[in-house]
C-alpha cells in the first residue's frame, strides 16, 4: 500500500493526522541526529534553514496531537523529538572564538565592573588580613610560624640576618627550570583562586577567611623584611608579580563574596534566581582571573629572577598594575549590557 | 480536579517524583526527567576514570620522551636541558587542563554532556528553559573543584604526608560528604554548581516513531477482516484512556499469549463469545473503535481517565492547560 493509499484509507482522524505529517519528522529527526553526532557539517544548506521551521511545526504538531490522539506511542514520539530538538535549536550556538572574541572586547570588564561592591569588600578583607598578620608577629614573633607554612619561609624567617633575606629577594638564579617553576606556580595560584572562588557558595564566610589568611601570611612576611629594612626591596620583587597575582586573587575572592551575599540576601528575586545570575556574571570573571594568574606565574617565573633590581621590578609591577585598572573600568563601557 | 486531570499529557513515568516540566520559548510544555542520583554519580565515575587514564598516558608518554632525552643528554631533573623543561611544562598544564577543562569542552558541545554523561544518556540543561550559556557551564564546573577534587587531593595528601590528624580528617570527610550529597537534599538534584549556574541534569529521550497500532483495522475498507466486527454504544464505553494505552501496548509488543489473554479478557467484559485464532484482528478492530469513539469526545473536551471514572468536561472552570 503507497503512502496516498494509506492515508485514504486511514480510518482514524488522528492517524490520517500522523500520516499526513511524518515526513517532516523523519527528516527532522535525521538533522537532529546529525547534529548530535557532531557530523552537522554534513548538512545541506536546505536543512539547515529548515531546521527552525521544521522544530516549530513540530511543536504544533506535538500540542495537535496532545489534543487529538489517544496513540501513546506517537505523543512519546513526538515529545522525545520535541525536546531533542529543542536542545539543537537553543543549543550553545556561540562558538568558542566568537565567545572569546566578546569576552576580551568588553565582557570581561563589564562582569568585573558588575561586581564593583564586592570587590571593594574583598579588598577591605585583604589589607585587613596584611595588616593583622604585620600586627601579630610584630606583637609575638611565634605568630609567624603559625601563619607561614615551613616550606615557604625556608631562610625567611624572624632573626635571619639581612644578608640572608637580601639573597632571597635577590639571589642569582641560573635560568634554568624557570619554565618549570612558572607552571607550577600558575597550576598552584589557579586552584587557590578557583577555591576562593567556590567557597562563596557556602555564603561567602569561608572565601573571606581565606582571604584573611593568605594576606596575614604576606603581613607576616612583611614585617620580617621590615625589621632589616628591606621593605621596599621586598614590595618591589613582590610587586612584579604581584600587581598581577594580588589583583587576580582579589578578583576571585570578590567573586565568591558576590555568589554568597547574592544567596544570603537575593532581594526580589528567587533563591536559586539570584545564585544563578551572580554565578554566571562570577564565571566570567573567573575565566578572566585564570588568565591573569597565567600572567602572574609568567612574570614570577621569568621576569622576577630576570630583573634584579627594586626599580625595574616596580616599573613592571605598576605597569602592570596600571594596565588592568585601565581595562577593567575604561574599556568597553557604552556596548550592552553586562553578562550580555 | 487534580493537575494530573487536567492535563492528561504529563508523563507519569516511574520514578514520578524525578518528572518536571519545562517550558520552551514557544510556550509549549515539554516533559522531561531529572536524572536520577545514581545515574549522576555513573556518570561521574566513568568521568573520573577518563579523566585519570589520560593523565596516565601523558605521564607515561612524558617518562618515555624524558627517558629518550635522558638518555640523549644524561641529565638529572634539577639541571635539566630545554627540551626535557619544556616536557615538563607540557606535562604541568596538561594535567591542570584535564582536571579542570575536559568537562568544559564537553558540556560546551553540542550533546552538553561529557563521556561519562553520554554513557549514561543524561545531559545538562538551562533550568529556565532558555539557552545554556557557556558562562553557565563555567560556573558549573568551576564549583565542582570543591565538591569534588579539593577534597579528594586535601584527603591524599594529608594522608601522604602523615599530617593529617583525626580531627582534620573528619573535618575533610564532612565537608566531602556535604558537598557529594547535596544532590540528595533537594528534589531536582542539583548540586552546588548546578545552584550557581542555574542549570540542572535531566535524562536524554530517544525514541522511535512505531508504526500505526492497528495498521488491519485502520482502514475504511469494508472487505477487510476486520470490518466484520462492529461495536455497539455499550461494548465501547467500558474502559478509558488507561484501558486504551495498555492495549496499545500489548498491540505494539504483539505477543501471541498476552494477545489471547487481554482478547479473553474483554470478550467477557462486553458479553461476546471469545473466538479463537483472530485475536489480532479483534484485538485491533476493538482498539480502533474505541480510540475512535474516545478521540470523539476529546474533540469535545470530554475526557475519561480509566474505566472506573466517568467523562468529565475539561474546560470546567478556566482552561487547565494555561500556566
Amino acid at each position: 500500500m503507497s503512502s496516498e493509499q494509506a492515508l485514504n484509507a486511514a480510518l482514524l482522524r488522528s492517524d490520517r493526522f500522523r500520516l499526513e505529517r511524518e515526513t517532516d519528522w523523519t527528516r527532522l529527526e535525521s538533522i537532529v541526529s546529525k547534529m548530535e553526532k557532531g557530523k552537522a557539517g554534513q548538512l545541506t544548506d536546505e536543512d539547515v534553514l529548515a531546521l527552525p521551521t521544521l522544530y516549530r511545526t513540530l511543536l504544533s504538531s506535538l500540542s495537535i496531537a496532545r489534543e487529538n490522539s489517544l496513540d501513546a506511542g506517537l505523543i512519546d514520539y513526538l515529545e522525545g523529538l520535541a525536546l531533542r530538538s529543542y536542545f539543537m535549536v537553543y543549543g550553545t550556538q556561540t562558538s568558542f572564538g566568537r565567545w572569546l572574541g566578546s569576552f576580551f572586547g568588553g565582557g570581561w570588564s563589564r562582569a568585573v565592573r558588575a561586581i564593583q561592591p564586592d570587590i571593594w569588600i574583598a579588598l577591605l578583607v585583604m589589607i585587613a588580613g596584611a595588616v593583622i598578620g604585620y600586627i601579630l608577629v610584630a606583637g609575638n614573633s611565634d605568630w609567624f610560624y603559625a601563619l607561614v607554612p615551613g616550606n615557604f619561609a625556608d631562610a625567611r624567617v624572624p632573626g635571619a640576618s639581612e644578608q640572608a633575606l637580601r639573597e632571597t629577594l635577590f639571589g642569582a638564579h641560573d635560568g634554568d627550570g624557570l619554565a618549570v617553576f612558572a607552571a607550577f606556580l600558575f597550576s598552584n595560584n589557579a586552584q587557590v583562586a578557583l577555591l576562593a572562588f567556590a567557597l562563596g557558595f557556602a555564603f561567602a564566610i569561608p572565601s573571606i577567611l581565606l582571604l584573611i589568611h593568605n594576606m596575614a601570611l604576606l603581613g607576616a612576611m612583611l614585617w620580617v623584611f621590615a625589621q632589616r629594612g628591606l621593605t621596599i626591596d621586598f614590595i618591589g620583587w613582590l610587586s612584579i608579580h604581584g600587581t598581577t597575582e594580588l589583583f587576580a586573587i582579589l578578583l576571585a575572592g570578590a567573586a565568591g563574596i558576590h555568589v554568597g551575599r547574592s544567596i544570603a540576601f537575593p532581594g526580589a528575586k528567587s533563591h536559586l534566581n539570584a545564585a544563578s545570575d551572580a554565578g554566571k556574571r562570577a564565571a566570567l570573571v573567573m575565566v578572566g582571573v585564570i588568565l591573569m594568574l597565567i600572567c602572574a606565574g609568567l612574570l614570577e617565573g621569568y621576569a622576577r629572577q630576570l630583573i634584579n633590581n627594586s626599580i625595574g621590578r616596580f616599573a613592571v609591577g605598576g605597569g602592570m598594575l596600571f594596565f588592568w585598572l585601565l581595562y577593567f573600568f575604561r574599556f568597553g563601557r557604552q556596548t550592552g549590557r553586562p553578562g550580555a | 480536579m487534580s493537575s494530573k486531570a487536567a492535563e492528561p499529557w504529563i508523563r507519569r513515568s516511574a520514578n514520578p517524583k524525578l518528572d518536571r516540566v519545562m517550558v520552551t520559548p514557544e510556550g509549549v510544555s515539554l516533559n522531561v526527567t531529572v536524572a536520577a542520583a545514581g545515574a549522576r554519580a555513573g556518570a561521574l565515575a566513568l568521568d573520573i576514570i577518563i579523566i585519570l587514564g589520560l593523565i596516565v598516558l601523558v605521564t607515561i608518554g612524558g617518562m618515555l620522551l624524558f627517558w629518550g632525552f635522558g638518555l640523549a643528554s644524561a641529565d638529572s631533573l634539577e639541571n635539566a636541558s630545554g627540551p626535557v623543561q619544556l616536557l615538563a611544562v607540557l606535562w604541568l598544564i596538561s594535567v591542570f587542563l584535564f582536571r579542570n577543562a575536559y568537562f568544559l569542552y564537553f558540556e560546551l558541545g553540542d550533546r552538553a554532556a561529557t563521556w561519562g554523561k553520554r554513557a549514561v544518556g543524561i545531559r545538562v540543561a538551562a533550568r529556565n528553559g532558555g539557552r545554556l550559556t557557556a558562562e553557565a557551564v563555567i560556573a558549573r564546573n568551576i564549583v565542582r573543584d570543591i565538591e569534588l577534587f579539593l577534597p579528594l587531593v586535601f584527603l591524599t595528601s594529608g594522608e601522604a604526608s602523615g599530617s593529617l590528624t583525626d580531627m582534620t580528617a573528619w573535618a575533610g570527610f564532612l565537608w566531602v560528604l556535604m558537598f557529594l550529597l547535596f544532590p540528595l537534599f533537594n528534589k531536582d538534584r542539583l548540586r552546588g554548581g548546578d545552584v550557581i549556574a542555574g542549570t540542572w541534569v535531566i535524562e536524554n529521550v530517544k525514541k522511535d516513531l512505531g508504526d500505526i497500532v492497528a495498521p488491519a483495522a485502520a482502514s475504511s475498507d469494508e472487505a477487510a477482516p476486520a470490518a466484520q466486527y462492529q461495536f455497539s454504544d455499550e461494548d465501547l464505553s467500558v474502559y478509558g484512556e488507561y484501558e486504551l494505552q495498555t492495549l496499545e501496548n500489548v498491540l505494539r509488543s504483539g505477543q501471541d499469549d498476552a494477545l489471547e489473554r487481554v482478547a479473553a479478557s474483554i470478550c467477557q467484559k462486553i458479553g461476546w463469545e471469545p473466538g479463537s485464532g483472530d485475536e489480532r484482528i479483534f484485538l485491533e478492530a476493538y482498539y480502533t473503535a474505541l480510540r475512535a469513539r474516545l478521540e470523539r469526545s476529546m474533540r469535545f473536551g470530554r475526557r475519561r481517565k480509566d474505566k472506573f471514572s466517568t467523562e468529565h468536561q475539561a474546560g470546567t472552570g478556566g482552561d487547565p492547560r494555561l500556566p
